[in-house]
């Protein structure tokens, strides 16, 4: 429903620490038409470059929280709240160099009026930051 | 606006949410927006446009109270969302899901809503279980008859049938104008044209769903004409729309708490594409029913890959229709 718009452009950038490239990061919204509990994210899938990272490289960060994929399967309090921009991390040492990116994101929520869980895809192609 | 019919205009706040996820309006401007094209109804989804809840704090229904009083609205419908798929490898218990209703229920009183939208896939053996809570905060349930389902259809008579049986007025049904499609929606048509679809296979497919044409004919007939994957999925959407009579209304009066007046696309010369309204406004009319049409406008995902979405236009649009057609 707004796949379009999940990948939010513009935010695409390394995450440093000590001065040390660890991962690069961009902002996610949901793609469904309201918000979520983290619980009910039931996958997300990330693709950087034609090369799908794997799960556990990943974090999602909302409402000043970050959550691996498991914490999120057990978390009943934090929200994906509609139209919020999340941040999705990828943990990768280097990071990502300067340049454009094609990047491609799959989220996959369980609905409860549907017979299979929702997905949204998007792929954008974004400069880092 | 109240008409003499004693129909009410409303609109659900979900019409304008690709101008809310996009932050064009907040919360507060769509209750102004839906007042400006002559609604007084506010029908709203918590978990799109309220963040936090259920955990909302007072504040926040004084200042809904406060919105209310000073654009002149009055709330109608929460929509509860009964997230049974909460827990990764099951569903809620019952007596869980009796713990949602008294969550939804009480929100909805709180904002003042006197209807509580429930989602067609809940059980009458559910909804039984739950009568005693609306009854509480004196809310009414209504099961949302949306497509494919329909007035008739086993699954919404059953429904009928239980509420029927214990005789109470707090559980009925709140059905969604989206099952009198007559005409598949042309903004749909026209996206699975821009994603790779064959224009003559997507004409044949509209052509016969308006015709009428049993939905299983329809996609044998997609997948002969070599139709591709977007193809056939038009064809199959033949299966999840539906068309009835719109006089089925006049008969099911009794159970009608509240409509969602779904469209996908208001023309220029003041008619809504897909469903006939000048058929379905009659058929209230002459069931004498006194509550809302809330508008429930969905084509913003048709168009958003191509063109601006200018939901508030097309809002302004079917309550202008609404006026014509309740003033006839």
């Amino acid at each position: 429903m707004f796949d379009r718009y999940m990948i939010v452009e513009n935010t695409l950038r390394n995450v440093t620490r000590d001065g040390r490239a660890v991962g690069f990061e961009f902002g996610a919204r949901i793609a469904y038409y309201r918000g979520l509990g983290l619980s009910m994210v039931e996958g997300l899938e990330v693709t950087v470059d034609g090369e799908k990272v794997p799960a556990d490289r990943l974090r999602f960060g909302v409402g000043g929280r970050t959550f691996t994929l498991a914490e999120m399967e057990n978390e009943f309090d934090a929200r994906w709240e509609f139209g919020d921009v999340a941040t999705v991390t990828v943990l990768r040492d280097g990071g990502l160099p300067p340049g454009e990116h094609r990047i491609e994101l799959i989220e996959h929520l369980r609905v409860s009026y549907m017979p299979f869980p929702l997905q949204g895809r998007d792929a954008k192609t974004v400069a880092a930051r | 606006m109240s008409t003499q019919s004693g129909i009410k205009q409303g609109v659900s706040l979900y019409s304008f949410q690709e101008e809310y996820f996009l932050r064009k309006l907040s919360l507060e401007d769509c209750i102004r927006t839906a007042a400006s094209v002559g609604a007084t109804g506010i029908e709203s989804i918590a978990e799109q446009m309220m963040p936090g809840f259920p955990k909302l704090s007072d504040a926040f229904y004084e200042q809904w109270q406060g919105w209310m009083q000073t654009y002149g609205t009055t709330p109608t419908a929460h929509d509860a969302m009964l997230d049974t798929k909460k827990y990764k490898g099951r569903l809620l218990t019952d007596d869980e899901c009796m713990v949602e209703f008294e969550r939804d229920l009480k929100h909805a009183a709180r904002l003042g809503c006197k209807v509580v939208r429930v989602l067609c896939m809940v059980s009458p053996e559910i909804m039984i279980k739950a009568v005693p809570i609306a009854e509480k905060y004196d809310v009414k349930m209504g099961i949302e008859v949306h497509a494919p389902y329909y007035f008739d259809h086993p699954w919404i008579m059953r429904h009928l049938e239980a509420a029927a049986r214990l005789g109470t007025k707090h559980y009925g049904l709140v059905p969604d104008m989206g099952i009198f499609t007559k005409r598949l929606p042309r903004v749909a048509r026209d996206r699975m044209l821009r994603q790779g679809a064959t224009p003559k296979i997507l004409d044949f497919v509209s052509e016969s769903y308006e015709a009428g044409v049993l939905s299983e004919y329809t996609i044998f007939e997609a997948r002969k004409m070599g139709g591709n994957a977007l193809d056939v999925a038009w064809a199959e959407q033949c299966r999840h729309s539906v068309y009835t009579n719109p006089k089925r209304l006049t008969e099911f009066m009794p159970y009608i708490f509240h409509i969602h007046a779904k469209f996908y696309e208001m023309l220029d010369d003041g008619t809504e594409y897909s469903i006939p309204y000048d058929k379905i406004i009659p058929a209230l009319k002459a069931g004498n029913y006194q509550g809302y049409l809330s508008s429930e406008y969905e084509g913003n995902r048709h168009i958003q890959d191509a063109f601006p979405v200018d939901s508030v236009e097309q809002v302004r649009r079917q309550h202008a229709m609404f006026r014509r057609l309740l003033a006839a």
